[in-house]
């Protein structure tokens, strides 16, 4: 079976949703030398009337986007950096996601707009190591995490083609991931998936912590039947698949890489216990409130939730009943 | 103000030499995530804080360590920075891109491009409402010059009259995209828009750079608004140290030794009998010496910390454990 990597994963999504569709076209900052090692091989095979290299002005290109899109195109911006999700934090949310509401109807704004490289990338410190995914799933924005190489292929793909504004966070922690992928193919918004069935705790993990979920789920296997679900979708959630795999194990635990105060992990829990009655209190493993990822390594990685957490997360859980 | 050329020297070989030992310490590992290098620019940074006072305030950038050594930071402190040491300018919190040191007027590198024009603009205003009669300087790239903050604050600076040297250090490209690429109009015209004096100055001549900024910083501190400087450079180096991993093709080879021929190192060290000169080299190699050393010595920060001055108030946020 062929190997995939995460990276070439969405390059291929980009590739095929071109091929297509002729109103895909791709907006970024030097994506035709493809920089970020996403958009290779493109420029080549679309021209630069389709892989548009753009001047420094995010918040500009990411209007243009959605002016693009009223007219009837499919964009999709790749950005250097999560942080300057913030930047258009305005254009996404105060102009692309409120049109079709605000016209009555009148029109759609199928942007998708791409994060290659979301979260700490360890070295790059407080202005290039933020993971907004939970901003955009509060103001209701869909909002995926691809957790594989299979996945970013096929939550891209859906991305591209659904009729709404989507953003896509590729994490840094996932992105040099390999997997065999025989036949890569769409997969649905706002659905999970169970990575490893178990009876004792349902563990959600957003994106690159998937992996980590599933090896602690392996270090504890005899101790704990740890069950990981992978949502995927952030927004909108499966809350029928996550309460199906809570109401077996009937024990929750959450590990996400935002902040905790208003964070994803919060709904997450909120809506499982508005459900299911649990065996014990819910747990979850964040970044600490208001978190700012500081420059020293040791120091990034502390503030980032990592396996011990989860692992210590996990074991109260079920000993508290 | 200095009109010395020995200095001028010394800032920008000092500058030189630091980003190659830098660049030795990305190669061993010992600074974490690369660095943006300033060589081939260090003629802007030494020219215009040369024409500044110690208590001018000034913004770097993302290819900030020429900005605050020039302004008088500690070489080995700022050396630890980068290798995220608690004897670092910011504890080792802050890295290549946040270095900042407040004792001697800089405000901070900043990683956003086009962030810190405005940020340096209210910070002089508030100083001289107090009456202090300080200037400062923000430094930016082509890049910034199509970031609507960028623009913004220039209005916002003519507008108010507050005296901030906008430098542009032009070096042709923006990563990978050329100026031509992505500038309408011209970088003057864009201070011309808001009533701004532009002046463009040869980035590779340090006395160049200085003198153009010292006419500008004369007329700010009489009472006069924000001017530009617009000086053309050249990035002898990789954007980005992961290009030496990675090659990005987008400046032909011609180009590039066109570029690199023009040495604001060898171009002010010309200025300088060779004697004096060499005993500057030595000088500065055996500050850089012991530098690294210091750098290499410092303890790294305990993780325990790790959100020590999250909040100036004292507030302590929940940790994110389970
Ligand atoms: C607002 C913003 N957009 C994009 C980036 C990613 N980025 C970092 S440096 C850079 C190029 C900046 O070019 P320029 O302003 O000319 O400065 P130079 O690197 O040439 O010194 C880019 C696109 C960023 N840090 N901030
Ligand atoms: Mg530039």
């Amino acid at each position: 079976m062929p190997r995939l990597s995460y990276r070439r994963a969405l390059t291929r999504a980009l590739a095929d949703e071109m091929t297509r569709d002729e109103s895909v076209f791709l907006l970024g900052e030097d994506i035709r030398v493809a920089a970020a090692n996403v958009t290779s091989g493109l420029l080549k095979r679309f021209g630069p009337e389709r892989v548009v290299d753009t001047p420094l002005s995010e918040q500009a290109f990411t209007s243009f986007a959605t002016g693009a899109a009223l007219a009837g195109l499919r964009p999709v911006i790749e950005f250097q950096i999560p942080s300057l999700l913030f930047l258009v934090f305005e254009q996404i949310v105060n102009h692309a996601h409120k049109f079709p509401l605000m016209t009555g109807g009148q029109c759609a704004v199928p942007v998708t707009y791409l994060v290659p490289g979301s979260g700490s990338r360890t070295g790059w410190a407080g202005q290039h190591s933020d993971h907004p995914y939970s901003l955009f799933a509060h103001v209701g924005v869909t909002t995926v995490v691809p957790a594989t190489p299979a996945d970013a292929y096929g939550l891209l793909v859906s991305a591209i083609r659904c009729d709404d504004p989507v953003v896509v966070f590729a994490p840094a922690g996932a992105m040099d991931l390999r997997a065999d992928v025989a036949d890569p193919a769409p997969v649905p918004l706002g659905r999970g998936v169970v990575r490893r069935a178990g009876t004792d705790v349902t563990v959600v993990a957003v994106g690159h912590l998937v992996h980590d979920a599933l090896a602690v789920a392996g270090d504890l296997a005899g101790q704990v039947s740890v069950e990981v679900f992978d949502p995927r979708t952030l927004y909108p959630f499966d809350w029928d698949g996550l309460v199906e795999s809570v109401s077996r194990t009937g024990r929750l635990v959450v590990v996400d890489d935002s902040n905790r105060s208003c964070g994803i992990a919060g709904e997450i829990i909120a809506t499982v216990v508005e459900r299911v009655r649990l065996l014990a209190p819910p747990r979850r493993v964040t970044r600490p409130d208001g978190a700012v990822l500081p420059f020293a390594p040791a120091l990034d990685r502390a503030v980032q939730p990592g396996r011990d957490q989860l692992t210590a997360a996990i074991q109260l859980t079920v000993k508290d009943g | 103000m200095t009109h010395d050329p020995v200095r001028l020297y010394r800032t920008v070989r000092l500058i030189r030499r630091f980003e190659e030992r830098a660049i030795e310490l990305v190669r061993a590992g010992e600074i974490v995530g690369g660095i943006h290098p300033y060589l081939g620019q260090e003629g802007i940074a030494a020219g215009v804080c040369a024409a500044l006072r110690d208590d001018d305030l000034v913004t770097g950038t993302h290819r900030g360590h020429g900005h605050v050594l020039a302004k008088g930071a500690d070489p080995a402190r700022m050396l630890a920075e980068l290798c995220g040491r608690v004897t670092g300018l910011n504890r080792g919190r802050g890295g290549s891109m946040h270095a900042a040191d407040f004792g001697v007027g800089v405000l901070g590198a900043n990683a956003i491009v086009g962030a810190a024009g405005a940020i340096l603009t209210g910070a002089v205003w508030a100083r001289r409402r107090r009456g202090d009669d300080i200037v400062g300087a923000t430094f930016f790239g082509d890049g910034a010059v199509n970031e609507g903050m960028l623009l913004e604050a220039f209005n916002l600076a003519a507008l108010w009259r507050v005296p901030v040297l906008f430098v542009c250090e032009n070096n042709g490209y923006a990563t990978t995209m050329p100026v031509a690429g992505a500038v309408a109009g011209t970088i003057g015209g864009r201070a011309a828009a808001f009533g701004m004096p532009a002046t463009v100055v040869d980035g590779q001549d340090p006395e160049e750079v200085r003198d153009a900024t010292a006419a500008a910083v004369t007329r700010m501190r009489a009472g006069g608004g924000p001017e530009l400087v617009e000086a053309h450079t050249y990035r002898f180096d990789a954007h980005h140290t992961f290009e030496h991993v990675v090659r990005l093709d987008y400046r032909p080879p011609a180009e590039v030794a066109r570029g690199r021929a023009r040495d604001p190192v060898a171009i002010q060290g010309a200025r300088l009998p060779r004697s004096v000169r060499d005993a500057v080299d030595a000088e500065v190699e055996a500050t850089l010496a012991a530098a690294v050393e210091y750098a290499l010595a410092s303890p790294a920060p305990d993780p325990a910390g790790a959100l020590e001055h999250l909040y100036a108030s004292g507030l302590t946020a929940r940790t994110g454990g389970g």
